[in-house]
C-alpha cells in the first residue's frame, strides 16, 4: 500500500490563480465590446496585441530567469497585464508605444521585482505612466472620436494600418481629445454649457464614454458577485472621487461635474480592474478602503489641478507606494485580542 | 430562543456526510490483537501496571500516570498482555509508540464495576476522581483529561458549559450519530459536569446540517434547564474559540483557556464516556468512529474498543484496496494522513476518510502569492495569513510570532480558499515547530550557561579556599616560629598559665554536661548508657 | 541690514539651543538600557562550553568576540548562530571556520555504566557538572543537562563513554517546511 502523507487540509476548492485571472479577463468583456462599438477597432486591436507581446515577454523573461515557462504562463497574470493596458491605452496607440508599455510592464515592473506577487507596483500601470510621459504627444492626440461602429468610425483595416504605420494620417479625421480633456481646456474661457454643446459630449454625459464605463462597472460587478474582488476598494476610490468632486467641484463653470468624472476616462476600469490589482493593493478591509480613497481623490487633484487629463496610472502608482505605511497601521484585531499588533517585534519582544 | 452572533471568516466545503449517516452505529467486531499506546492523553505518558504474559480483565488498569497529569488507560476486554513495544500510533508524524499489546481471550469477562446510583450524594473531588480513573479525556481530538478540565482555577467560575455538537467538518459524523442514538447518556453526561461545575447556562451547539440530532436531543432535553442552540452551517463552527464566540458573543483572551471568560466546552463523546463512568461504573474502552471515504464500500459509524487495528475497521466497512489512496485520520481539513493502517483506534480517534485519488486529489502545486486576501477573508481567528506565509517560508519566525502566529488554530480554512494552492498551514506548523524548538533550546541554553557559570564560580571558591589556607598555614607556620623564637628568648610565663586555666575551665564543663545527661536519663526511666539511642 | 543679519543669526541659535536640549533630554530620558555587547553575543552562542572555539567555555568567547574576533569557530552553533551573531553584529556571515570543527547533529554523552571503574576524571572535565558519581563508584550522565560538548570522552581511562546522537522521537517531532519545488507532497510506502 503507497499512501499519501501531507499536511492537512486535504481538501481545496477549485478556484485556481489562473481561473481567478480568466474570470478578471472575461468581465473585461463588456467594456471592451463597448470601446469597440462607440471608438472603433482600435481597442481591440491593442488587446490582442498587448496581450500577445505580454505573454510572449513574459515566457522570454522567464526563460532567462530559469524559471518553468508553461507552468508560470498558465497563471494568466501576464495576459491580464497586456490586457489592461490593451483596454487603457487610446484606440490609436502607434504599436511601438504600446509595445514599450507592456515591455517594460511586464519585464521591469513585474519579473524585475520576483515576478507574479512580488511586484510592488502596478505593472500595466507602471507602462501606462511610462509612455504617458516619455510620449505626450502620442498619448493626448490617438483617443478616437465616438462615432459608434455602425456609423462612421475608421474600418478594421484602416485602424490596423494606422496602428501598425510610422505614418499616423489615415485616422487623422477621427481622433480628437477626449471629455475630460476637452473641458479641463475649455472651462477657461467657456461656460460649462457651452462646452458641452460640443459633440463629443454627446446627449449624456460623454458620448460613448458614458457607455465605456457603464460597461466597465457591469464587469466589475460581476467581479463582486463572483466574491473575485471585494467591495472596498472601489467603493473607497468611487466614494473619494465622488467626494472631492462634490467638495471642490459643485462649480460646473470652474470644474467638471461629478457626472463627468465618474463615467468619463478611466474611471469605472480603475475603479473594478486595476486598482484592485491584489499584488500591489493594501490587504486588509480597512487598509483597502484608505486606499481606494486615496486613488480616488489623487484622481480628482491630478484631473482638476495638474496637468494631465486623467490621472489612473499616477494615483494608482503613488498609493502603491503608501501600500507599506498603510498595511502597517491597518491590521486587523485578531480574535481574542484588545488591539491590533502593528510593525515589526520590538527588540525586547518576545 | 438562543441569541446567535456569527464569527468573522469561515467557508462551506463539501459536507460528504451522508456517506456515513445511512447505517446505525454498527458494533466493530473483536480483533486479533488490541494495540493500547500509553499515551493517549494530553500529559505524561501512563506507566504499565501490568507485565507480559498477564491475564486481565476487561475494564482493569493496565497502565497509569504516578505522578504529573494524565489518565489510566484499562484493558478493552480481558485477555492476555502479549507484549509492551514501539508500535504505530496515530500521530501526523508517523512514528512509533509504546503500546501494550492484548491478546483477547473471548470472554469478555468483566472485573468487577463500582457504578453510582445517585451521585447528588457525591463531593464534587470524588466524582473527578471518579471520572478520572474511568481513563476519560476529551474524546474531541486533543485528549485533554477530563477531570482537569473540569476542575478550573480556583477565582474561575464556569457560567456556561458548552457540550459542541457543532461536528464542522466535512465526513465526520460520530457525535451526529451519537447525538442521534445516544441521546439521553448525552444529556446525562452533561448533567454530571453541571453538577461538578454548577454553571447558570447550559448550552448545547449543533449545526443545522443534523436536524435528526436536533430532533434527538431535544427531546432528551426536554424538562430540564438545558438549552439546545442550532447553529449555522460552516467551517469551522466546531472550533472551541468559534463555538464561544456564536453561543455567547464572548472571545477567548489570546493564550488563555474559555474558564478565564467563564465559559466551557465538552465534547459529544467525553458526556457520554462521563455518563457511563458514573452511572455505569465502566471505564473509558470503546469510541465511536466514522469510517468513511469513497474507498470503502459500506462508510458508517462504529462503536469500536479502543487499540483495534484502523485496518480491522477498514475491513468491516469494506475496503477497496487498490483504490485507496490516502487515509486520513480525522477530518479532511485538519486530519493528518496516515501511513499505515495497523495504527489502533484511541481516546481521540473520531474519524478516518479511506479516500481514492479522485477525491481527495494530490494538491497542484504551489504558485506564487498574489495577496488575493482570500485567505484573510477566510480566517476566523482575523489573522494575516499572507503576512505569516511569507514570514514562516521566509524563516522570520519572530515577525510571524510578533502577527499572532500562535493564535493559528490550523483549520485549513486559508489553505482550502488559497488560488496559488500554497499549503500555508503546513508552513504555520513548520514555524511554529521552529520556534517551540529554538525556545526549548534557548531554555537549555540557559540552563547550561547557568551551571557552567556556577561551577566556574565553585571552582574559583575552591581555589580562593586553597590560596586562603595555603596562607593561613604559612602565616600559622611563621607565627609559631617567631612563638618559638619567643619562648627560646624569654620564658613567658603569664601566657601558659592562662592556656592550663583554660584548659581547665573546659574539662569542668564537660563533667558538668555529662552529670547532667545522666540525670536526665534517670528521669526519664531510660537506660543508663553512654550511647544514644537505637532509633529502629 | 544689520539688525536682520543679527535678528537670523540669533532666532537660528535660539532654536539651535531649544533643539539641542530637547534632544539632549530625550537622550536621557528615554535612553535604552542595552546588554553589553559581550552578553547579547553570549546569549546567541548554544552554550555548549565544549571550548572548540578555542576559548574555555562559551562567556570567554563571547568576549573574544565583542573584542573582535571571527564569529565562525563555533561548530555546536554551525550557520544558524553565525547568522543570529552577523546579524547582531552587523557583518557578513562567514562559512563555518573548519579548523575548530563541523556541524554535527545534536549528541548526548553516555556512560556504559558496567565498564565504569569511577575515577571522577569525567566528572571534573564536565564544564556543566552533568555527571553524577563519586570515586571508586559508577558514574551517571545527567541526559537532560548534558550538552554534548565531547569533553568527557577525551579523559576517559577506560573510553566507556559514548556520544550518541538524538534522535526526533515521538515527542520532538516537529513539521517540516513544504517541499521546495514543483511537487509539494512524497509518497511513503506502507506496510498493507
Amino acid at each position: 500500500m503507497s499512501l499519501i502523507q501531507q499536511s492537512s487540509p486535504h481538501t481545496r476548492n477549485a478556484r485556481p490563480t489562473s481561473r481567478v485571472m480568466l474570470w478578471v479577463i472575461l468581465a473585461t468583456l463588456p467594456g471592451l465590446l463597448a470601446q469597440t462599438l462607440f471608438f472603433g477597432w482600435g481597442n481591440l486591436i491593442n488587446v490582442v496585441w498587448c496581450v500577445l507581446l505580454a505573454m510572449a515577454s513574459e515566457a522570454a523573461i522567464l526563460a532567462i530567469r530559469r524559471k518553468p515557462v508553461a507552468f508560470v504562463l498558465k497563471d494568466n497574470s501576464a495576459a491580464v497585464t497586456g490586457l489592461l493596458l490593451g483596454l487603457s491605452l487610446p484606440p490609436f496607440t502607434p504599436w511601438w508605444v504600446s509595445a514599450t508599455a507592456v515591455i517594460s510592464a511586464i519585464v521591469v515592473a513585474k519579473q524585475l521585482y520576483g515576478g507574479l506577487g512580488s511586484n510592488p507596483f502596478n505593472p500595466a500601470m507602471v507602462g501606462y505612466a511610462l509612455v504617458l510621459i516619455s510620449f505626450p504627444v502620442a498619448m493626448t492626440v490617438n483617443w478616437a472620436e465616438a462615432a459608434t461602429l455602425w456609423g462612421s468610425a475608421p474600418g478594421f483595416m484602416d485602424t490596423l494600418a494606422t496602428i501598425f504605420s510610422a505614418s499616423q494620417t489615415t485616422v487623422d479625421g477621427w481622433t480628437m481629445a477626449t471629455p475630460l480633456d476637452q473641458y479641463k481646456h475649455q472651462i477657461t474661457t467657456l461656460t460649462s454649457t457651452e462646452i458641452l454643446q460640443h459633440p463629443t459630449f454627446g446627449e449624456q454625459v460623454a458620448r460613448g464614454w458614458e457607455w465605456v464605463n457603464l460597461a466597465f462597472l457591469a464587469g466589475g460587478l460581476g467581479l463582486l458577485a463572483l466574491k473575485i474582488i471585494t467591495w472596498h476598494i472601489p467603493a473607497g476610490f468611487l466614494a473619494g472621487l465622488a467626494i472631492m468632486s462634490l467638495a471642490f467641484g459643485s462649480n460646473a463653470d470652474l470644474y467638471a461635474p461629478l457626472s463627468l468624472h465618474l463615467l468619463a476616462g478611466g474611471t469605472m476600469l480603475g475603479a473594478f480592474f486595476i486598482a484592485t490589482d491584489p499584488v500591489s493593493a493594501a490587504t486588509s478591509h480597512r487598509g483597502k478602503l484608505i486606499y481606494g480613497a486615496g486613488i480616488g481623490i489623487l484622481i480628482y487633484l491630478i484631473r482638476t489641478w495638474g496637468n494631465y487629463p486623467d490621472a489612473v496610472a499616477f494615483a494608482v502608482l503613488l498609493m502603491n507606494f503608501a501600500v507599506p505605511f498603510i498595511d502597517h497601521y491597518t491590521p486587523p484585531r485578531t480574535y481574542g485580542h484588545h488591539k491590533p499588533r502593528r510593525g515589526a517585534p520590538g527588540k525586547m519582544g518576545g | 430562543m438562543t441569541q446567535l452572533r456569527d464569527f468573522s471568516g469561515g467557508i462551506h466545503p463539501p459536507e460528504h456526510k451522508h456517506l456515513s449517516t445511512g447505517r446505525p452505529i454498527r458494533t466493530a467486531a473483536l480483533p486479533e490483537h488490541l494495540i493500547l499506546p500509553l499515551q493517549q492523553h494530553i500529559g505524561e505518558p501512563a506507566q504499565p501496571l501490568v507485565a507480559v504474559g498477564d491475564r486481565v480483565l476487561k475494564g482493569q488498569v493496565i497502565a497509569d500516570v504516578s505522578s504529573g497529569r494524565g489518565v489510566p488507560v484499562h484493558a478493552p476486554t480481558s485477555g492476555i498482555i502479549v507484549a509492551v513495544e514501539d508500535r504505530p500510533v496515530p500521530h501526523p508524524s508517523g512514528m512509533t509508540d509504546r503500546c501494550l499489546i492484548l491478546e483477547p481471550d473471548g470472554k469478555d469477562q468483566w472485573t468487577s464495576l463500582n457504578p453510582v446510583a445517585d451521585y447528588h450524594t457525591m463531593g464534587r473531588e470524588d466524582l473527578l476522581a471518579m471520572i478520572r480513573n474511568a481513563g476519560v479525556a476529551g474524546l474531541g481530538g486533543a485528549g485533554f483529561p477530563t477531570n482537569v478540565k473540569l476542575r478550573p482555577p480556583r477565582d474561575r467560575k464556569v457560567e456556561t458549559l458548552i457540550l459542541n455538537g457543532a461536528e464542522c467538518e466535512p465526513y465526520i459524523t460520530a457525535d451526529d450519530m451519537t447525538m442521534r442514538e445516544r441521546a439521553d447518556e448525552v444529556v446525562a453526561g452533561m448533567k454530571v459536569m453541571a453538577w461538578i461545575l454548577r454553571p447558570s447556562r447550559c448550552v448545547i451547539g449543533i449545526e443545522d446540517n443534523k436536524p435528526e440530532a436536533v430532533r434527538a436531543i431535544q427531546a432528551a432535553v426536554d424538562g430540564t434547564q438545558i438549552e439546545v442552540a442550532v447553529i449555522p452551517t460552516k467551517y469551522p463552527s466546531g472550533g472551541e474559540k468559534q463555538l464561544i464566540q456564536i453561543l455567547t458573543g464572548q472571545e477567548v483572551p489570546s493564550g488563555g483557556i474559555p474558564a478565564d471568560i467563564g465559559v466551557m466546552c465538552q465534547n459529544i463523546g467525553t458526556a457520554v464516556a462521563v455518563a457511563r463512568a458514573v452511572f455505569e461504573g465502566k471505564p473509558l474502552i470503546s469510541r465511536v468512529v466514522t469510517i468513511t471515504g469513497l474507498a470503502v464500500a459500506e462508510p458508517g459509524t462504529f462503536e469500536a474498543l479502543l487499540g483495534t487495528p484502523v485496518a480491522c475497521l477498514l475491513a468491516e466497512a469494506g475496503l477497496d484496496h487498490p483504490h485507496l489512496n490516502r487515509l486520513v485520520l480525522g477530518g479532511p481539513m485538519m486530519g493528518y494522513t496516515l501511513t499505515t493502517d495497523a495504527v489502533p483506534v484511541t481516546k481521540t480517534t473520531n474519524c478516518v476518510i479511506a479516500a481514492t485519488a479522485e477525491e481527495l486529489p494530490t494538491p497542484a502545486p504551489e504558485q506564487a502569492c498574489i495577496r488575493c486576501g482570500f485567505c484573510a477573508e477566510a480566517c476566523p481567528m482575523e489573522l494575516l495569513p499572507q503576512q505569516l506565509f511569507w514570514h514562516s517560508k521566509a524563516g522570520e519566525f519572530e515577525k510571524a510570532e510578533h502577527l499572532n502566529l500562535f493564535d493559528c488554530i490550523e483549520c485549513g480554512a486559508c489553505s482550502y480558499v488559497c488560488p496559488s494552492s500554497i499549503p500555508l498551514v503546513q508552513y504555520y506548523r513548520y514555524a511554529k515547530g521552529e520556534i517551540r524548538t529554538h525556545r526549548a533550546e534557548q531554555i537549555k541554553a540557559d540552563r547550561a550557561r547557568e551551571r557552567f557559570e556556577a561551577r566556574q564560580a565553585r571552582l574559583e571558591r575552591e581555589q580562593q579556599e586553597k590560596e586562603r589556607r595555603r596562607n593561613e598555614r604559612a602565616a600559622e607556620a611563621a607565627r609559631k616560629k617567631a612563638e618559638a623564637a619567643k619562648v627560646a628568648a624569654s620564658d613567658d610565663k603569664p601566657e601558659i598559665d592562662e592556656r592550663a586555666a583554660k584548659a581547665a575551665l573546659v574539662q569542668e564543663a564537660l563533667a558538668r554536661k555529662k552529670a547532667k545527661e545522666k540525670a536526665a536519663r534517670v528521669e526519664t526511666g531510660e537506660p543508663s548508657s553512654s550511647q544514644p539511642p537505637n532509633s529502629d | 541690514m544689520g539688525i536682520n543679519l543679527l535678528l537670523a543669526i540669533l532666532v537660528l541659535l535660539a532654536l539651535a539651543v531649544v533643539f539641542g536640549g530637547l534632544l539632549g533630554f530625550a537622550a536621557e530620558r528615554f535612553r535604552v538600557e542595552g546588554n553589553p555587547l559581550a552578553e547579547q553575543i553570549d546569549a546567541l552562542l548554544p552554550q555548549t562550553q565544549c571550548g572548540q572555539c578555542g576559548f574555555p567555555g562559551c562567556r570567554p568567547y563571547a568576549e573574544s568576540i565583542a573584542n573582535g574576533d571571527a564569529i565562525n569557530k563555533c561548530p555546536p552553533g554551525g550557520e544558524s548562530t553565525i547568522k543570529a551573531l552577523a546579524d547582531l553584529l552587523d557583518v557578513e556571515p562567514q562559512p563555518l571556520d573548519a579548523e575548530h570543527g563541523v556541524e554535527q547533529a545534536k549528541r548526548v554523552a553516555v556512560i556504559r555504566e558496567d565498564e565504569c571503574i569511577g575515577c571522577t576524571k569525567c566528572i571534573q572535565a564536565c564544564p556543566v557538572d552533568a555527571i553524577l558519581g563519586a570515586a571508586k563508584h559508577m558514574h551517571t550522565i545527567i541526559e537532560s543537562e548534558c550538552t554534548g560538548c565531547d569533553l568527557c570522552v577525551e579523559p576517559c581511562p577506560v573510553d566507556c563513554i559514548d556520544m550518541i546522537t538524538v534522535e526526533p522521537d515521538i515527542r520532538t517531532w516537529t513539521w517540516t517546511p513544504p517541499a521546495r519545488g514543483v511537487i509539494a507532497t512524497d509518497r511513503q510506502g506502507a506496510s498493507a
